[in-house]
């Protein structure tokens, strides 16, 4: 799924665009989790065309992505960056965006669109 | 080739992680693959952590020898895991509310850092935590 539908979809407002060019990039499957080392476990065998979906929204949520090279983040329940993690984003160069729905939600309008999990096998 | 030596700052919350992104900018460098690196870099960034969140701080050091093999070394200064068999239960965790409103203490750390590296090896007493681990390149 292209990130600009995954951004319509959710109807995802952007925090920072740090690589306009990657809107239109294919991303092939989504994880979302509160837990950033839920996240490290899971995505750390993928490639990098991964999305990830998270409430937690501090430095750490953008450490995590730098480890893994996720390039495009999307927060839920309508979260923000402070600005130090908005700097951050600045730096890594990522897409970030916010949306109004819950994780929940947001899961499940990108599932019902055909938006794959990571096969957690 | 390489021989590196980075401070760790016990209950530095907000730079955590820093270290692990120096370390994956050095070697991506050197021009390691991206896929290995992204293993070291979850690996080292899950130890530099528990170094913060649960022992007082401490030092890592970087070895990369000529033959390309990666080694980290993670050297804490206590208090050590009492039962290193429940800390390597993944979901087993003693983070405290801090440490999880960063996102952290799903008690997955260790187990992911076995999981992703190509040795493991972890010493632990009172005096600390030392975990060494290394990657082929
Ligand atoms: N360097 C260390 N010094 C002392 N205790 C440690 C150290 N590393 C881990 N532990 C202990 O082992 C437990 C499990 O560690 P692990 O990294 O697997 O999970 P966690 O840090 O609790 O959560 P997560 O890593 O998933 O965020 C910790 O909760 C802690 O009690
Ligand atoms: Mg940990």
């Amino acid at each position: 799924m292209l990130a600009k539908d995954i951004i319509n979809f959710l109807d995802a407002k952007p925090i920072f665009i740090g690589s306009p060019q990657l809107l239109d990039k294919e991303y092939n499957n989504c994880f979302a989790s509160d837990l950033m080392s839920d996240a490290l476990a899971m995505i750390s065998n993928e490639d990098n065309s991964t999305v990830l979906l998270t409430g937690c929204c501090n430095v750490q949520s953008l450490r995590t992505a730098e480890m893994l090279d996720l390039d495009l983040i999307i927060y839920v329940r309508g979260k923000i960056l402070d600005s130090d993690t908005l700097e951050m984003a600045k730096d890594l160069r990522c897409n970030v965006y916010t949306t109004q729905f819950t994780l929940f939600d947001a899961c499940g309008i990108l599932y019902s669109q055909g938006l794959k999990g990571i096969n957690a096998k | 080739m390489l021989n590196k030596d980075f401070e760790v700052v016990n209950q530095d919350y907000q730079n955590m992680g820093k270290v692990s992104s120096q370390i994956k900018k050095m070697l991506l460098e050197i021009g390691f693959d991206p896929k290995i690196l992204r293993r070291i870099a979850v690996a080292s960034y899950e130890a530099e952590i528990n170094m913060v969140i649960h022992a007082y701080g401490g030092n890592i050091h970087m070895d990369v020898d000529d033959d390309g093999l990666i080694t980290l070394i993670f050297h804490d200064l206590g208090p050590g895991i009492p039962d290193l068999t429940k800390a390597m239960t993944p979901g087993w965790s003693t983070a405290n509310e801090k440490a999880r409103n960063l996102g952290f203490g799903a008690g997955m750390g260790l187990v992911n850092i076995k999981r992703v590296s190509d040795t493991f090896d972890i010493k632990t007493s009172p005096e600390g935590t030392i975990l060494t681990i290394s990657f082929k390149g």
